[in-house]
């Protein structure tokens, strides 16, 4: 479902398109509070929380509901430099927000696109490179979950990255995956 | 730029984002039923003056003794509508 019908259906007051919505951008949200602004253990639920609290309740605020992902970015990143404020610091004077972040934030925004382009695969591998790659399981627990024998799960993840490259290449025409316009 | 380089950048780009706690997620996701329950406590408060007054002298306990499952962030929400 493409974001703004989902959107429309949250401010129409569907809980299972709320679910789906916050499950879309849980893991960007995360990594924004984690990554970017390196916050941790009760700032970073906090924040987390905060965002989709704000978010729940400014939805009907949306101009472009199409443009959720940035706004919910740009909600995270104020949630988060609110938060450091309010902390104590050595020094008041230094800036909120830590170096790098607009860089680790594009790489985030291009891991959101590399996550779409993996739910258009097939259950399988949608699966068994989340698995791998960001649950970090080994061959074998793989093998067990998904029922099939681990000595084949190698070749079956270089196939599932193959496609992966291919949807992902073919929804962002002219780009590589590194982010260079071709 | 080769494809093995693509790949490589493909598996930066997916470990780039682990999943959330799904804790977390739960309570995120779990938000709609929390609106109701804070929309139910404020409307009571609103038509009942004692138990307006009893939020206010302590909320927690007013609010157990209502029936409510209090927690942390439902007891914060009505606290600020309770002041705005």
């Amino acid at each position: 479902m493409p974001d703004a019908e989902l959107v429309r259906r949250c401010r129409d007051g569907d809980a299972n398109a709320w679910a789906e919505l916050v499950d879309r951008f849980s893991r960007y949200v995360y990594a924004i509070v984690v990554q970017g602004f390196r916050l941790q253990g009760h700032d970073a639920e906090d924040v987390f929380q905060d965002v989709f609290a704000k978010a729940y309740e400014n939805l009907s605020s949306l101009r472009d509901d199409g443009a959720v992902r940035p706004w919910l970015a740009q909600l995270t990143r104020n949630a988060c430099v609110d938060r450091i404020r309010a902390a104590p610091r050595e020094d008041p004077s230094a800036d909120v927000e830590p170096p790098g972040v607009d860089d680790t934030l594009a790489l985030l925004d291009e891991a959101l696109s590399v996550r779409e382009a993996l739910d258009a695969l097939s259950d399988d591998c949608r699966e068994m490179l989340d698995r791998f790659f960001t649950r970090d399981e080994s061959y074998r627990t793989i093998g067990a979950a998904l029922g099939i024998p681990s000595g084949t799960i190698a070749s079956r993840i270089s196939r599932c990255l193959e496609y992966l490259r291919q949807e992902f290449l073919g929804r962002n025409p002219g780009v590589t995956a590194s982010g260079e316009v071709q | 730029m080769t494809d093995e380089t693509t790949i490589g950048r493909l598996v930066e780009l997916l470990r780039a984002l682990p999943p959330a706690p799904q804790g977390w997620v739960e309570a995120a996701q779990e938000l709609p039923l929390a609106q109701r329950e804070l929309d139910e406590i404020v409307a009571r408060a609103e038509a009942d003056a004692e138990f307006r007054a009893a939020l206010v002298a302590d909320l927690e306990t007013a609010l157990a003794r209502a029936g409510f499952e209090v927690r942390p962030r439902l007891a914060a929400a009505v606290r600020r509508r309770l002041s705005a």
